[in-house]
């Protein structure tokens, strides 16, 4: 079979459930060409050096012919256009722009904002998981961990931080959605897909317009920072605000699920593991355990979004300027050349210099928020499921390749342990 | 607990700082400043934050994120001697050897863990004049004069992992090459088989002996001079006059703006940092410091220090006939290098530092290469391929650590498997919330373009070329696109650069790099390889000017 149609494979949908034996295979060629005329690289170190390559950009502008806005702007209807996003610019504008967004949710402006998160987190992790005795489906005790606590979660989160009420998510849902659909590249073609990104990303910013004029006074959320915001470039014009507000709505949505999901299942598999994380006497575990979901089973597999601005020679191969280049993360987390036994759920490993997160410029901005959900997240479940068993092994994926994860992660269990006294609760986590 | 992040490697992720906001905190963009001595209490938190550091820089007391090779090269543990078959020499030396280690600081440290990890189980001393187990310098002239941490609480983690009998606070008077020991300030001596020389530095004090022992002067290594100097900084003097604009003296002057005190940095050079970056950046970090509130007078001297009846440091008399009334100054001088003690040792030692080749190994006096004495870090000279062979001396953190466990690794390998000492020269400086990164040697040029960016925003990098090819790079709050150059320089990349990038200045002109003294015609070689274990230089003829 030629190296060519490994990565066809890798984005048909009958290799969801585990694409890592076709990604060990697309690894020997370290960079291959597609079908589409993209670039895919899938090695460690080659990723790692593009992800820091100023001749790459982000921005799909720099795609000969790229013309996503085109059709938006000539017919003149449907919601009025969005700049792009923080993730699909360059500096010196990504900078500007995620330095606001820094501004009004971490170090140096606001330091503590997500360490004073965690007791809410717990809370609502809490409430989820108390909620479970209740939800008796089909007369066993059985809950779907992604319907009923890896997606709710997460949205309550993001909600909470940008100060978007909780209960419009369904309105936002569907939008969400054909976001995510658009960054699958097996339902078109790049331009067409991102043409429909745009669009799906203009609603939601017209959501959040209307939202922000039925305000009044700016709270403390994420949001309210950003329009009223402080400081030497702010604030942020409020087409850019509305653009990355969508951004972080959905990035905060349709990721964390994923990690909570694969870790759970993760753990289903390696019930030692599990069982580690029960008994609850090593502090650090979670956070191990975190770190290597997300080399070994990460929530994004692969970017799609960077563009060549000269021939750059990877691994022996040029790939020409103008081109568009596919950084399979995924597979690069899982190198044998640069991960000792990369198949091997550890998460006593040391020096874990992962890719989950990507890296370079556009690092996530949202990690420092993801790590301590999915950590809480895995340790509730872990310490309040009594004797969980996975219904289904695989489970039902989702479709996309990218944001790659379990439809519905059915779970049996025997009882629900009670939490622990809040006297004995952590404020932080343990 | 103890906390060291390897600012070599961070590059301003700010994970940390979201993790553990009570430890970590940003300044500006991307610097990092930290408590390197963490309340117990933080500890769940510094566990988050060093499990998040997308480029693992943070280690601490138990938990091992030092060091870049540490898991690749995994730990052998030592064979069971099981038959008296035959052990190659170095195999027993590896075994029963016995390695002495002078100096008791950053390079010797790192070595004797390196030696340990790799599987030396002989007997390991550790000598060190300080009474101090080892420290981390960096931290001194930044955290702490700012006051988030103290002078006494720069400890360097996982000192107890290396099981070595420490000699702390007795100075090495002497070196008997051919008997084979070192001989200790207490009349003692120490037979070894094979040293490691790793004694570092001193500061350069005023040149004025009366004068330099003024009340109120000051020089910046140890954690006694920062813990003197914090003191008379936070005592709320009138003026603070810093004596020399290089990395310390710049740093220097940046905590005294951080405490909202007035100061004056005089350096007879043109630009501050010309030393190291030459004097086209130089002016940059010139304007950097002007703009912070730093009275900068280049190309001036102290002509002398006066001070009053009761020998307190009062005034300043400077080389173009103004005066400054000061109460606190600091020699930021340069430094001397830790040599006298190998006088008479027959080694190629004296004001260069000890002489070494790129495995680390210490020249004699005629140039001819030891077998067993070996060098590392600030103290050590060694010739640099990249940089036409020419012998460098580096006072950078990174490289002492490198540079110790190349040394350590090629003290306990046979000929055929030591590695030459070919990391690229890196550092870092934290200044007016400023990070500054530089990779390769910047004085190596005759021409410097900004490839990216705004210098007007201080947001930019800098890349050197020499002959035609790219031989350094500086970030200014950049740091993530350093690596990149990096490899450039390894490949002998051509300059000025000619590829398209993100964020290009509309003028991408070199100019000239202004540089103190530029290089002499040399040899082009290309590196390749990215672990220690890999690296390895390659003659090249690249037809450059
Ligand atoms: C204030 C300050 C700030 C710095 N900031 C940065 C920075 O931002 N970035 C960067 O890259 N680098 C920085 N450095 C440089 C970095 O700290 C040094 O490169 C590093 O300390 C070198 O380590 P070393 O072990 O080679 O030498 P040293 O740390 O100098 O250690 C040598 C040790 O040997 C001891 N010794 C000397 N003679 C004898 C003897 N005869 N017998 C026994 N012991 C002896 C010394 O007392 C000392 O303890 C800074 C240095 C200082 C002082
Ligand atoms: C486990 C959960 C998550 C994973 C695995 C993840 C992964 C990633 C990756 C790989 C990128 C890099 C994209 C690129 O380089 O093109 C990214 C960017 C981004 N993420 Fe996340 N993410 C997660 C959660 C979040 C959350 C919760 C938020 C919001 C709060 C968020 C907001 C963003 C934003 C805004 C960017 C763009 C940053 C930029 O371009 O500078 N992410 N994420
Ligand atoms: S790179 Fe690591 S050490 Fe540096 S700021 Fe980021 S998280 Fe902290």
């Amino acid at each position: 079979m030629s190296q060519d149609s490994v990565w066809e494979q890798i984005l048909d949908y009958s290799s969801r459930a585990d694409p890592f034996p076709l990604y060990a295979e697309l690894r020997r060629t370290p960079v291959v060409r597609a079908q589409d005329g993209s670039y895919v690289v899938s090695t460690f170190q080659e990723i790692v050096a593009l992800l820091g390559d100023p001749r790459l950009s982000s921005d799909p502008h720099n795609l000969p012919g790229y013309d996503a806005e085109a059709p938006a702007q000539a017919s003149g209807e449907g919601p009025p256009g969005l700049p792009p996003s923080v993730i699909f610019i360059d500096p010196p504008e990504h900078d500007r722009i995620r330095r606001l967004l820094t501004r009004n949710f971490g170090p140096p402006h606001r330091p503590g904002r997500i360490d004073g998160m965690i007791p809410d987190l717990l809370e609502i992790v809490t409430s989820l998981i108390d909620d479970f005795a209740g939800k008796d489906r089909s007369g066993t005790r059985r809950v779907d961990i992604v319907d009923d606590f890896a997606y709710p979660f997460p949205v309550t989160v993001i909600c909470r931080l940008l100060g978007v009420p909780r209960e419009d998510e369904p309105r936002f849902h569907a939008w969400s959605e054909a976001l995510i659909e658009a960054g699958d590249p097996t339902t078109g073609e790049f331009a067409e897909r991102q043409r429909r990104r745009s669009t799906a990303n203009a609603d939601i910013g017209q959501y959040f317009a209307r939202l922000l004029d039925a305000r009044g006074e700016p709270g403390d959320d994420l949001l309210s920072g950003l329009v009223s915001g402080d400081g030497p470039e702010a604030p942020m014009p409020l087409k850019e605000v509305l653009a990355n507000a969508a951004l972080l709505l959905v990035a905060g949505h349709e990721t964390t699920v994923n990690l909570i999901a694969n870790g759970m299942l993760t753990l289903l598999r390696h019930p030692e593991v599990l069982d580690r994380l029960r008994r609850g006497d090593e502090p650090d575990l979670a956070v191990r355990v975190v770190e290597e979901l997300l080399r070994y089973e990460p929530p994004v597999q692969f970017l799609e979004n960077r563009f060549t601005l000269d021939d750059i020679e990877v691994a022996g191969t040029i790939i020409p300027r103008g081109s568009r280049v596919n950084l399979v993360l995924a597979a690069g987390s899982r190198d044998p050349a640069d991960v000792p036994d990369p198949d091997r759920f550890d998460p006593d490993r040391e020096h874990n210099e992962h890719l989950g997160f990507g890296g370079g410029i556009h690092y996530c901005f949202g990690a420092p928020l993801a790590r301590p959900e999915a950590q809480i997240a895995l340790t509730e479940l872990a310490r309040r499921l009594e004797n969980p068993r996975l219904v289904a092994d695989p489970p039902r994926y989702r479709p996309n390749p990218v944001l790659r994860g379990p439809r519905h992660l059915l779970v049996e269990f025997d009882g629900i342990s009670p939490t622990r006294p809040a006297s004995k609760r952590p404020t932080t986590l343990g | 607990m103890k906390v060291v992040v390897d600012l070599t490697r961070c590059q301003g992720y700010a994970q940390c700082a979201f993790a553990a906001p009570d430890v970590f905190t940003i300044q500006g963009d991307e610097a990092l400043l930290y408590d390197p001595a963490p309340d117990d209490a933080q500890r769940e938190k510094i566990v988050r934050a060093a499990a998040a550091c997308p480029v693992q820089a943070i280690a601490l007391e138990r938990y091992d994120r030092f060091g870049r090779e540490e898991v690749r090269r995994p730990h052998q543990p030592p064979e069971a001697v099981a038959h008296a078959a035959a052990v190659s020499p170095e195999e027993a030396f590896k075994r029963n050897g016995r390695i002495v280690i002078v100096g008791a600081s950053l390079a010797g440290l790192q070595a004797g863990r390196t030696l340990r990890r790799d599987g030396f189980t002989g007997s390991l001393t550790v000598i060190g004049d300080e009474p101090y187990p080892p420290y981390d310098r960096p931290p001194l002239s930044k955290q702490v004069l700012i006051g988030q941490a103290s002078a006494r609480a720069t400890a360097l983690p996982r000192r107890d992992e290396i099981d070595a009998h420490w000699r702390l606070g007795v100075p090495a008077t002497g070196l008997d090459l051919r008997g084979k020991h070192v001989l200790l300030a207490d009349g003692q001596t120490v037979g070894f088989d094979r040293l490691l020389i790793a004694t570092g530095l001193r500061a350069r004090p005023w040149p004025n002996e009366a004068e330099a022992r003024l009340d109120g002067m000051f020089t910046v290594r140890t954690p006694d001079d920062v813990e003197g100097l914090r003191q008379a900084l936070t005592a709320g003097p009138g003026r603070v006059l810093v004596i020399g604009a290089g990395f310390t003296g710049c740093e220097v002057a940046s905590a005294c703006r951080e405490l909202d005190l007035a100061v004056t940095v005089v350096d007879r050079g043109p630009a501050p940092l010309t030393g190291a970056l030459g004097a086209v950046i130089g002016g940059v970090a010139a304007e950097m410091m002007r703009g912070h509130g730093v009275d900068l007078r280049c190309g001036v001297q102290v002509a002398a220090l006066e001070g009053d009846g009761d020998g307190r440091l009062r005034r300043a008399r400077l080389s173009d006939g103004s005066t400054l009334d000061v109460d606190v100054a600091v020699a930021a001088l340069g430094s001397i290098r830790n040599v006298e003690w190998l006088e008479g040792s027959g080694l190629a030692a004296g004001v260069w530092g000890v002489g070494c080749d790129a495995g680390c190994r210490a020249f004699d006096l005629n140039g001819v290469v030891t077998d067993d004495v070996f060098v590392a870090g600030d103290v050590a000279r060694s010739p640099h391929p990249v940089y036409g062979y020419q012998f460098l001396a580096l006072e950078h953190w990174g490289n002492a650590v490198a540079q110790a466990e190349i040394a350590a690794h090629n003290m306990i390998s046979a000929q055929s498997e030591r590695w030459p000492h070919l990391a690229l020269p890196e550092f870092w400086s934290t200044q007016f919330g400023t990070e500054i990164k530089s990779v390769g040697v910047p004085t190596y040029a005759d021409h410097v373009v900004i490839a990216q960016g705004s210098v007007v925003e201080r947001r930019f990098v800098a890349v050197y070329g020499y002959r035609g090819r790219i031989t350094a790079a500086v970030a200014f709050n950049q740091a993530k696109w350093l690596e990149f150059y990096e490899r450039l320089i390894d490949r002998a990349a051509p300059f000025p650069p000619s590829f398209r990038t993100v964020d290009e200045p509309a003028d991408r002109r070199p100019v000239a790099a202004e540089v103190p003294d530029g290089p002499t015609p040399q040899a082009t070689v290309v590196v390749t390889g990215h672990r220690p274990s890999e690296r390895r230089a390659t003659l090249v003829r690249k037809t450059y000017l």
